[in-house]
Formats: C-alpha cells, sequence, structure tokens
C-alpha cells in the first residue's frame, strides 16, 4: 500500500474509508482531521497525556501513538461510540453529576480509560482506579472528583446489577 | 511511504527480505512520537502487530521464550511475573497502563534506548535474543545486541522474533528512579537477579550509559565475599558490603548529563539502587 491509496479502518462499527492521506499519520490524526470525530484530543502527541485514549480490540492504547494505516485490521471505539448521540454513558453521567469535568480537555480520554477500567474490573481498589487512570492527566480538577466519578459508577452498577 | 501488515513470521521476513531497509514498527510508542514531531518520516514500514507468533510465550524447565511482540501488559501479572518478578517491576514502570497496552519487548530492544525499562532485566538475566531472515535463524546475548546508544547488531532484514530468559532460583528486583511515579522515562535505573543455581548476583544498570551496563566488577567482588549458592541473609549483606556494593557499581556507570539529570546525580542514584536492592535480595 503505498501513500494515495484508501484503506478503511472499523471505528465505532462502522467501516470507514480513510482516503488522500499520508500514511505516517496517526490515529488520531486520521479520528479528528479525516473521519471528523473530534472527541479525541490531541495534546502531547507522544503518549504522556491520555487525552486521545481510544480502545483498540478492546485495550485502551493512546490513538497518537498507533499509526493508522496498521489499524486496518482492528476494532476501534473512541469516545463517540461509548453511548449512542444525545445519551450519555452512566461514567458521563456520574462526572457530570460529581463534578469530574473543568475544562473538559482531559475528560474523552478519562471516559475511555474509566469504560476499559471497569469492564475488566467492576469493583477496583481505589489504588487499581489511580493505576488505571495514571495515564491521564487532567491539570484542572485534582482528580479527586473524578475518583469519585469513578466510585459513583461502581457503586449503580453494583446496585442495578449490570456490568455496563 | 508504504506499509506492509504481513499477517505470520513467513511473510513477515518474506517482505524484509525483499525491503531491508524498511522501518519495522513493533507497539509504536517510540516510532510515532518520532514521526508526529517530524524527526522521522520511513518510507517504507513493516507493522508487525499481527504477527501472532511473535505474541507466543513458551515456559520451559530451564528457560522461558517471550515473544518479541508480546506487551508488557501480559508481563505485570500471572505466570510470567510469578517467575521474572523483576520484569514485572520493570513492566509496571513503563510509561502507563496505555503505552504497556502497546508497547513490547521487541520494541524496546529495536530501539535500543539506554533508558529502555526492559533492557536491564534482560541483561541481568543473561537472556538471548533471537533474529529470524531469510538465510536462517540466529540467537544472540543481549549484551552483544545491544552496542551503543539506540543502536543494535540487528542486520538489514533480519526481526527480533523473541527473547529466551533463564529461569532463576533467587531474588529478583528492578528499580528505578524518575520524577514521578507514573509515566516516567527512567533517571536511572537497576536490575539485581540473585540466582542460587549459578551462585551468582547479577546487577544491570539502565540509562547511565550509551547502553545497559552489566557491572561485572561489582559482581565478581560479591561472590569473593560471600557464598552466593545460598539464601542471602543480613548476615551476609552487612553495611560494610551494601556500601562497598554500592560504590563498585556507581564507578562502573558511565553517565551523562543532559535534560533530565545531571551525571552526579544518575552515579550516585544508581548506587543506592544498588545497595537497596542487594539489601533486599537478603531480607
Amino acid at each position: 500500500m503505498t501513500t494515495n491509496e484508501t484503506y478503511s479502518l472499523t471505528v465505532n462499527d462502522e467501516r470507514r474509508g480513510v482516503r488522500d492521506s499520508w500514511i505516517g499519520e496517526s490515529l488520531l490524526y486520521v479520528l479528528r482531521e479525516r473521519l471528523g470525530l473530534m472527541g479525541s484530543k490531541g495534546a502531547c502527541e507522544q503518549g504522556e497525556c491520555g487525552s486521545c485514549t481510544v480502545l483498540m480490540d478492546g485495550e485502551a492504547v493512546c490513538a497518537c501513538l498507533v499509526l493508522s494505516a496498521s489499524a486496518v485490521d482492528c476494532d476501534i471505539r473512541t469516545i463517540e461510540g461509548v453511548s449512542p448521540l444525545g445519551i450519555p454513558s452512566d461514567v458521563q453521567q456520574a462526572f457530570v453529576e460529581e463534578g469530574a469535568v473543568q475544562c473538559g480537555f482531559c475528560t474523552p480520554g478519562l471516559v475511555v480509560a474509566v469504560h476499559h477500567l471497569l469492564e475488566h474490573s467492576p469493583d477496583p481498589s481505589p489504588l487499581a482506579v489511580k493505576e488505571a487512570l495514571s495515564g491521564n492527566i487532567c491539570r484542572c480538577t485534582g482528580y479527586g472528583r473524578i475518583f469519585a466519578a469513578v466510585e459513583k459508577v461502581v457503586e449503580i452498577r453494583k446496585a442495578n446489577g449490570v456490568s455496563r | 511511504m508504504t506499509i506492509h501488515r504481513p499477517q505470520t513470521l513467513a511473510e513477515a521476513v518474506a517482505v524484509a527480505a525483499e525491503h531491508p531497509g524498511a522501518h519495522l514498527l513493533a507497539g509504536g510508542t517510540d516510532t510515532m512520537v518520532e514521526i508526529n514531531f517530524s524527526k522521522f518520516k520511513p518510507e517504507e514500514v513493516i507493522a508487525l502487530r499481527q504477527i501472532a507468533e511473535l505474541h507466543s510465550v513458551t515456559i520451559g524447565v530451564d528457560a522461558v521464550r517471550i515473544g518479541s511482540g508480546l506487551p508488557y501488559k501480559a508481563m505485570e501479572s500471572g505466570e510470567l511475573a510469578r517467575l521474572f518478578p523483576a520484569l514485572a517491576q520493570a513492566a509496571r514502570t513503563v510509561g502507563s497502563p496505555q503505552i504497556r497496552a502497546t508497547g513490547t519487548l521487541g520494541g524496546n530492544l529495536g530501539t535500543c534506548s539506554p533508558a529502555g525499562d526492559g533492557l536491564p532485566v534482560l541483561a541481568a538475566l543473561d537472556a538471548m535474543v533471537h533474529l529470524v531472515a531469510r538465510d536462517g535463524e540466529r540467537s544472540v546475548p543481549v549484551s552483544e545486541f545491544m552496542v551503543g546508544v539506540k543502536k543494535n547488531a540487528r542486520q538489514p532484514g533480519e526481526i527480533i522474533t523473541a527473547v529466551t530468559l533463564p529461569r532463576t532460583q533467587g531474588f529478583q528486583g528492578y528499580s528505578k528512579v524518575g520524577v514521578r511515579n507514573a509515566m516516567v522515562i527512567s533517571v536511572a535505573s537497576a536490575c539485581l537477579v540473585h540466582d542460587r543455581g549459578t551462585a551468582s548476583v547479577r546487577l544491570a544498570l539502565g540509562a547511565v550509559g550509551p547502553t545497559i551496563i552489566r557491572c561485572r566488577d561489582a559482581e565478581a567482588w560479591l561472590a569473593g565475599q560471600m557464598n552466593l549458592s545460598g539464601e542471602l541473609t543480613n548476615r551476609d549483606v552487612t553495611d560494610d558490603i551494601a556500601t562497598e556494593f554500592s560504590r563498585r557499581a556507581s564507578s562502573e556507570a558511565k553517565p551523562i548529563s543532559d535534560h533530565r539529570s545531571t551525571a552526579d546525580y544518575r552515579r550516585h542514584a544508581v548506587g543506592v539502587l544498588a545497595s537497596r536492592l542487594l539489601r533486599r535480595a537478603a531480607s
């Protein structure tokens, strides 16, 4: 495959064609600039901030560190794919209710990371939550309200007996 | 720029033979930073992500073979962590969960940065690095594979397939100094392995030289001070022994000053890590 060829990605259960791209583009760039999915944020471009966190084959990864053209066989889920448009997921709702959002830039990455954590560990210890979110930097909230939001989701899911 | 996405190792070997100058892409956590910041514009890339053979783990009686494409996440817990606690400790300090989900030992070896967290563990365990090319396979001791700052012994057309770690009996530990706990590139790191089977203590230092440094002098000196074929206790590792081991380890380091730290601090820090690990081995 060369520079001007088309390839497709599976994003949020849809096959999306990527045209006229340079093959060195990161998944983050392609999601935002070619596919119009602006939810994943770009800040550091070197895997330090986590604001571009997406799920790739179920694993939370930094989209800025994925060569987009290498991800053609992968199942990619972005913040846009965690719940239907206009209906917040339980994690998003808890972020709102607990005031875990200030400027909001880190929020999409954190929400994806929290969904990933709770998928694999429905009742994580406080340390496990900190560890799981250690790759997502928030410069506003001091994390307390973010941890409170995670706790809230855990309690609600337990009460409802649902796993997601 | 062209990308190849082989699905099997055989396909990858064929593609690498046809395009010996192609850049091999493992987890992407090093390469993509270079590309994102326009420091690297590869003409040709071979993405190894999809090759199942590179993710395999084979646990043998004497040694364990770990595929070059296994992500660090898989080394943090479970059987690999039980067999190689130092590898698990090092894996847990790599970047963030997101980085550990994609970063690999093969990538660490390919980049060959002296700050690569997996490399001191491979050096202290006397790991073998396995490579394959169209004209055959070869295995290289990791200490010979790493030849300098971001330079290794891989030849064009060769693919790093796996590492073999000999199983050891006794303490293993990895320690690292950085500015914070999570997501930090090492300022100085050390891996210490005590193996009763070979009656040896092996110490490897990271980020304090052009490549990983094995402290052969400190190791030989320690072996002359005590019997290493049994359990180590506080009676073996006295304050004087720990201090001298630390001093020797520091003097074997060849640190530089850069944006992350100074040479003096690094030399001091690895000495502290060396004595701390030795004390842990004896407790």
